[in-house]
């Protein structure tokens, strides 16, 4: 029989889980992903956690649980520390192990490998082969699985650098709402990939945008170097990964001719968020004459309200575009294709 | 050159000790107000942590009074606090306010920058007298610390309510109006040998409580309403687990050595806390559990609304709580904290505490 291992759908799966599913596939194991987030895996989150925590972290618990259902032999939920030299995560990320741990009983057996490359990336053969010790004790076989789930990883953010989502890319179908390039108004969304790719916690904003005929620039579609570079212009190094990412991303996109607006997604008491959002807003509109706003959610927005707030932005954009220049004669009514005499 | 820093509990005596001996001329912050919150919640992020917002409140009614350099110290994550600098720096930008901040912290390894910046506000490049205001200041720090912790242990037993007080706030009275470390040191020295002559009753049942969480709440007397004061009106002595002067010790000598003098806590935390997570989330962990072992009767947790490594930390309390048999009351504080319903939980839980205490006795002796 084989064992079963189950990935929690969120937080960092959205980068990381085709390098862990393939890891674990190919050595034999059958490997079990939450569902989709739904009402339900909220709720459950909701009620095993502090009501201080932060909507994906609460999310998290209740995809926990959603396995827990699945009746699987393992959890597969490491601690990410730090993933870059000199960087960290963010604290909840380094305590996710402690959070659930203390919160949810009778858990599955965990696998839970501390991963800290804030010095360096030494560890990584020994934590890949702590992890494959649960199935196998050959270290070549783990080796060799290993390598074969980082090939497929490389494929994965290569898919994502071209502006494929993550969770077209996760469920292995190519995107059929991806427009390549082309002519269309561009905007730049900012936030924490498990907040825009998660469909639920988003109510579906990337595919909305793209619905009305925006190209989307998303932290996870930009070029690493230009990103990394932008994002150094800040006094103090930015020493969390996910903040350079949307500094660098926020900086690039204030420059760029062609992006007509920029939409930050923050969940409501993000400790990141509340730095990142005010540094971006204030450099924005002092550098800059591209419209922002920030989109806040928490387990009790409705999605009514949020459509309201993307369509005023839209709108926004477009009659920009196309009365901006516009200065109607006395009499005439401003937006040029109507007019007040019938 | 005139500098301001912000507050952080009585800290700003010592702050000011340092720059006295610097002979560089400071400007101390108005004491902490509405109108200093109101100034900071104003202009800071919604969302960001009290602490900044009480900072910047202290910058803005500074700058106002002339100051024109911040000094502050910094960290590298992965706690908020690590970036507040930058924020800050935007922020009074917005404002148009021209002050400079100096970020006291050794920026990407680079300690040249370090010593320039020390150098800067120090007024002198002498390492020699930089040491010895250095030690002055840090001296007084202690100390302050020292008398702070008698006044929490003591204040519930006095039998003139209010003798302690007197003595307590004659003393900030005094260090307020001198100037540098020996006057300073001098002046508490008095006080502390004073407080033998309060009468105390020593017959009193005094339940005891430990504050943890996060340190510039678990500190800042304005920040946490007076938290102190009110638990020893409610006759209970009350230990708190961070001090400003452990925190410089701990930043400035034992990280840069690549230890730390919170080993023993750490070791406490060990069973529900392995690693660091940022702030003082393990902290708040060991803690709980030493106080537990030391026989407290109860463990209050303050923190910041939104606080990440506190929210951590109190995913966790609940299992500290059940294995070692201690209730912990968690405490949020933001700008929106009423200080009556404050109280009323605070009276609660120490209404729980007592009949607890009393409910042991009894079992005790049956």
């Amino acid at each position: 029989m084989t064992v079963r291992v189950g990935i929690p759908r969120g937080l960092l799966y959205y980068y990381y889980g085709p390098l862990w599913t393939d890891f674990f596939e190919s050595l034999g194991a059958e490997v079990i992903i939450s569902e989709e987030t739904n009402k339900k895996i909220v709720e459950m989150g909701v009620k095993s956690t502090v009501d201080e925590a932060c909507l994906p972290v609460k999310i998290y618990h209740g995809h926990v649980k959603n396995l827990m259902d699945q009746k699987v032999d393992y959890i597969f939920l490491p601690r990410l520390m730090s993933i870059y030299k000199n960087e960290y995560i963010c604290p909840k990320f380094c305590g996710l192990p402690e959070m659930v741990n203390h919160s949810i009983r009778n858990l599955p057996t965990m696998i839970q490998p501390t991963i800290d490359f804030r010095k360096s990336k030494k560890d990584l053969p020994r934590i890949v082969e702590e992890v494959g010790g649960y199935f196998t004790s050959d270290r070549r076989k783990t080796e060799w699985a290993f390598n074969k789930a980082l090939e497929r990883y490389r494929q994965y953010k290569t898919a994502l650098r071209q502006g494929v989502l993550p969770t077209d890319a996760l469920a292995r179908k190519n995107d059929e709402g991806f427009h390549t390039m082309g002519s269309g108004d561009k905007i730049a969304l900012l936030g924490h990939p498990y907040n825009l790719y998660d469909d639920f916690i988003s109510m579906n904003l990337v595919k909305k945008l793209r619905g009305y005929g925006l190209q989307v620039l998303t932290p996870e579609s930009m070029d690493v170097k230009t990103m990394n570079e932008k994002a150094a212009v800040m006094d103090k190094k930015m020493f969390w990964s996910f903040g350079r990412k949307i500094l660098g991303t926020a900086f690039h996109a204030m420059e760029q001719q062609d992006i007509q607006g920029i939409i930050y997604l923050s969940s409501f008491g993000c400790g990141l968020d509340s730095v990142l959002a005010d540094i971006v807003e204030r450099r924005v509109r002092r550098n800059s004459d591209k419209p922002f706003t920030l989109l806040t959610l928490d387990e009790h927005t409705g999605e009514a309200g949020m459509d309201t707030r993307i369509e005023a932005f839209v709108d926004m954009i477009k009659w920009r575009r196309n009365h901006e220049n516009n200065f109607s004669a006395y009499g005439q009514h401003i937006h040029s294709h109507q007019s007040i005499v019938r | 050159m005139k500098i301001t820093f912000p507050h952080m509990g009585s800290t700003y005596i010592a702050i000011k000790a340092l720059f006295d001996d610097l002979c560089v001329e400071t400007v101390v912050p108005p004491k902490c107000s509405k109108k200093t919150l109101e100034l900071g919640t104003k202009y800071a992020p919604e969302l960001i942590c009290l602490p900044l917002k009480i900072n910047l409140g202290n910058y803005i009614e500074s700058i106002e009074k002339g100051a024109d350099t911040i000094v502050i110290t910094g960290s590298c994550g992965p706690c908020r606090f690590g970036y507040y600098s930058e924020v800050q720096r935007e922020i009074l930008k917005d404002l148009g306010y021209e002050a400079e901040i100096v970020v006291l912290e050794v920026p990407d390894g680079d300690i040249p920058e370090f010593y320039r910046r020390v150098g800067k506000v120090a007024n002198t490049k002498n390492p020699i007298k930089i040491a010895k205001s250095l030690k002055g200041a840090m001296t007084v720090l202690k100390k302050l610390n020292e008398f702070e912790e008698k006044v929490l242990q003591q204040r519930p037993y006095e039998i003139q309510r209010g003798d302690v007080d007197q003595l307590y706030h004659g003393l900030l009275t005094k260090l307020g109006t001198s100037t540098g470390a020996r006057e300073m040191i001098q002046h508490i020295d008095w006080a502390a040998n004073r407080f033998h002559e309060i009468p105390m009753d020593r017959g009193r049942e005094v339940l005891r409580v430990g504050i943890v969480g996060e340190i510039y709440t678990v500190i800042d007397d304005f920040s946490n309403l007076e938290i102190g004061k009110k638990l020893n009106d409610m006759g209970v002595a009350v230990h708190k687990s961070h001090t400003a002067g452990e925190w410089i010790t701990d930043v400035v000598y034992y990280r840069s050595i690549g230890t730390s003098g919170e080993k023993h806590i750490w070791d406490a935390a060990a069973p529900y806390m392995k690693v660091g997570i940022g702030g003082h989330g393990r902290e708040t962990i060991g803690n709980t559990v030493r106080y537990a072992d030391q026989g407290y009767d109860g463990v209050i947790q303050v923190m910041p609304f939104t606080c990440m490594p506190e929210i951590v930390a109190m995913s966790t309390l609940p299992k500290v709580q059940e294995e070692r048999d201690i209730p912990v009351l968690s405490l949020i504080i933001d700008e929106m904290t009423g200080e009556a319903g404050y109280l009323t939980r605070l009276e609660a839980y120490i209404d729980l505490l007592r009949n607890r205490r009393e409910k042991n006795k009894q079992a005790m002796g049956s």
